[in-house]
């Protein structure tokens, strides 16, 4: 192994050779040795200013009464006293009369938009589109409403949610099994699947949809509607038309009647103030489809 | 009579093993102690083979369980540095969360697994083998222990499949870098202690009177790290079948022993650890003295001692007291200039020999790792001022720093030193190929650059998303505005891994052929014989 090579104008070394490897006796940097101090001193500084060491029965806290907990306090403080004014005009206007208001209704969606990023986005998406077709999260787009879109409905859906076991004012329905549960044979799901296809302009099998008809008469008819166009007081969706909560395939619609769905939404009564509520309601409302 | 003492043993490891496997509570425990049945019997039979040979020749160094060392780096190096590469287009495009890998496969059974494959696999071998070459040539004494160091190789493989598996069949307990259970954790402090018995009876033994520097930084990775992982892992186990435990700490107390943990886990394996590495192959392959031993000194005993105060600057802004944050946050600071300390000591001693970053693409790569060595020690005090941290805490500005840090470090160091022991090992006359060490060299920088920009571009825009709020004080963006606009970035991102593996795809077939095709080195060149 060849050993280390040295020139004739090296400094000298320690003497110490392990496996070849010298070391060199040179001073330690000044550069660095100072920035080191100037580091050192800035930390003692900095101890004296804010809170830094641990005592008997708690730490320094520093000349400058600085605490990260109470400065966020502060700060929260003042942003919700800043908007006081429009959160007082927000609960003092009738829910129907906010659209009415252009100035107010303006505060409203823009404080109802940020909580919907921080509370709704999750499951409903950033646009509020439902994330994707199919995806079991409703489209607040459109104007397909499951229990209503008035701002009532709204503000109520949103207050209380949906199947939750948190609020007993929780909007709740539930969709029969028809397949699982054997409340129709294989043949009348068959031929209900078929009417549905055809009620949304889908290609079907003729025969089967008109027998269909009855089934759905009797079976479906009776939440969903005669005509399949829904009933948002039993949070029904409507069927006869190209909007799907949980896909419009034969397929889909085949799992569906088989297997019902029982889709939960939380409410937001301890997570939000009423004033925050009625703001997301605004947002929502107006963002395509309100009633 | 001592063989058939460890003949009993295994075999009582192996039936109780079985026995504690029929009635396991979960899959992963079961895994784990088919692990252990499977290794007894194999170190058994093995046992078996070798009864009553002759004792090794304790004037020659002990270089078969480095060799070995040096095949496992590079194979969990490419396993790490591929699971890291999987999960990095996992983040781009979601889809490939295949529904097949649904479980097991996904992100969040995969990340785990690439962090301790790369740090604990990789690093944790690339450690231990280099180590174990480094104290014999510097202390002129075989290792101690006997075969005792192939215990601590084959017991450290045995640690790291235990938590693979049980990463992939969800047995963790939530604290990133110590995500492994009860039972893996006694397993590896059996392990480490082994491993410092044999480091400190080595240097005991030394033939040299004074105690190389690459040595302390060794010795004291080897130390604080069993001190951190005995700590961090106080746990009770749920039932002695199972693989579940509850730890004694909990809420804050809980956070600022992990984030003690973690941050010394980065300071001791990943900076000491590797500086120990950094002082003796630096030295060697650029042939010329360390630059100062006063500074290696000041610098190490600075280090140690500061680093250790560090962790609560990964606790900004939490529950965590506002003095214990200062402390944290200021340590950090003061730690910096020591950290450099390393990166001077081992630039400095290129002086002299600048030219050979011409002609030797391995010093290149060490120079490199010194390098981001530098960056990454800078970058980290900078990050842990608060106002700083309240930006990046979160982002992928954090993965950035790791990764360059990582990345560009330890894997660089890691290779430098790989390319220097292979010959040695195998006593070849040179490497396979210089030109191929050039393309492994300019893949991975190119690749940690490409990682490490993007990340600090999504970062910043990362955290700028996050803290937007309009003139009212409301929220602009949804975190899922933010995950979308990264996209471009995660891709950059996930082909500078890319690269990377690449990189070290191409290093394992040089190696490879160092071994197969490269012919003997002459005696004159051969590693000297402890004496």
């Amino acid at each position: 192994m060849a050993t280390p090579k040295k020139k004739s104008n090296d400094p000298k070394t320690t003497g110490h050779s392990w496996d070849g490897i010298e070391e060199f006796d040179n001073p330690l940097p000044r550069w660095w040795l100072w920035v080191f101090y100037l580091c050192i001193l800035w930390s003692v500084v900095y101890w004296v200013l804010y809170p830094a060491w641990p005592m008997v029965s708690g730490a320094t806290s520093g000349v400058l009464g600085y605490s990260s907990r109470a400065d966020v306090e502060v700060e929260i403080a003042d942003a919700d006293a800043a908007n006081q004014v429009w959160y007082d005009r927000l609960m003092s206007t009738d829910l129907d009369a906010i659209s009415a208001d252009p100035e107010l209704e303006r505060f409203a969606v823009n404080a109802g938009a940020a909580v919907f990023r921080a509370q709704c986005s999750q499951c409903h998406g950033a646009g509020a589109d439902g994330l994707r077709a199919g995806s079991g999260f409703p489209n607040l787009l459109d104007d397909e409403w499951m229990w209503g879109g008035t701002m009532d409905d709204i503000v109520t859906t949103v207050t209380y949610g949906i199947r939750n076991e948190d609020f007993p004012d929780a909007r709740y329905s539930e969709m029969p099994s028809f397949g699982r549960d054997e409340l129709l044979t294989p043949e009348e799901i068959d031929q209900v699947v078929n009417h549905v296809l055809a009620i949304s302009g889908q290609a079907h099998d003729a025969a089967l949809a008109a027998a269909g008809a009855e089934v759905f008469d009797l079976n479906c008819a009776s939440c969903h509607g005669a005509d399949g166009s829904g009933d948002t007081f039993v949070g029904a969706p409507a069927l006869n038309n190209a909007i799907w909560l949980y896909g419009g395939s034969e397929a889909d619609i085949r799992a569906t009647v088989n297997n019902a769905h029982f889709g939960i939404m939380p409410g937001f009564t301890n997570r939000l103030n009423p004033a925050q509520i009625r703001a997301v309601g605004a947002y929502v409302h107006q963002l395509g489809g309100g009633q | 009579m001592w063989d058939y003492v460890k003949l009993i043993v295994l075999a009582a490891v192996a039936v109780l093993a079985a026995i504690a496997a029929s009635y396991a509570r979960d899959l992963a425990y079961l895994v784990h102690m088919m692990i252990f049945m499977l290794a007894a019997v194999a170190a058994f039979l093995w046992q078996i083979r070798h009864m009553g040979e002759a004792v090794h020749n304790e004037k020659e160094y002990m270089d078969g369980v480095i060799r070995y060392g040096v095949i496992a780096t590079c194979f969990w190096g490419i396993v790490g540095f591929l699971v890291g590469v999987v999960i990095a287009f996992q983040l781009a495009f979601p889809e490939l969360n295949l529904a097949l890998l649904e479980g097991f496969g996904n992100f969040g059974r995969l990340r785990p697994l690439h962090t301790s494959a790369v740090i604990f696999a990789f690093g944790g071998n690339a450690l231990i083998a280099s180590s174990f070459y480094v104290v014999q040539r510097t202390t002129a004494a075989r290792l101690f222990g006997g075969n005792l160091a192939w215990f601590v190789f084959w017991g450290y493989q045995v640690f790291i499949l235990m938590a693979a598996t049980g990463y992939v069949l969800g047995s963790t307990q939530g604290q990133e870098y110590a995500e492994p259970e009860w039972l893996t954790d006694l397993w590896l402090t059996v392990v480490w202690v082994a491993y410092l018995l044999i480091f400190m009876g080595t240097l005991i033994k030394r033939r040299e009177p004074h105690i190389y520097v690459a040595n302390w930084f060794y010795l004291s990775f080897i130390v604080t790290v069993a001190m951190l992982h005995i700590v961090n892992n106080l746990q009770i186990p749920v039932s002695f079948l199972g693989s579940r435990s509850i730890p004694v700490w909990s809420g804050v107390q809980s956070a600022m022993v992990q984030w003690w943990y973690g941050h010394n886990a980065v300071g001791f394996f990943l900076t000491a650890g590797f500086l120990g590495m950094m002082y003796y192959f630096i030295p060697k392959q650029a042939e010329r003295p360390v630059y100062s031993y006063k500074l290696s000194i000041i610098h190490f005993w600075a280090l140690i001692f500061l680093y250790i105060w560090a962790g609560p600057h990964h606790l900004h802004y939490t529950a965590l007291p506002d003095w214990a944050q200062t402390l944290g946050m200021t340590f950090s600071i003061m730690l910096w200039m020591p950290s450099w300390g390393g990166m001077i000591n081992g630039l400095m001693t290129l002086s002299g020999a600048w030219d050979k970053l011409r002609t030797d693409p391995v010093i290149r790569m060490m120079v490199v790792a010194v390098g981001f060595y530098g960056m990454a020690t800078f970058e980290g005090p900078m990050m842990s001022i608060r106002a700083v941290n309240s930006l990046s805490h979160y982002t992928d500005w954090t993965i950035g720093h790791v990764h360059s840090g990582a990345l560009g470090w330890n894997g660089m160091i890691t290779f430098g030193a790989l390319y220097y022991l292979v010959p040695k090992l195998w006593k070849r006359e040179r490497l396979y190929s210089l030109s191929l060490v050039s393309w492994h060299f300019w893949l991975a920088t190119i690749g940690i650059v490409l990682y490490a920009a993007s990340m600090w571009v999504t970062g910043i825009m990362e955290g700028l998303m996050w803290r937007e709020v309009d003139a009212q004080g409301f929220l602009v963006n949804s975190f899922a505005d933010t995950v979308a606009a990264k996209f471009p970035m995660n891709v950059v991102r996930g082909t500078g891994g890319l690269m990377f593996l690449t990189g070290a795809l191409i290093m394992c077939y040089n190696l490879w052929m160092t071994v197969r095709k490269v012919g003997e080195a002459k005696p004159a060149t051969a590693a000297v014989a402890a004496e």
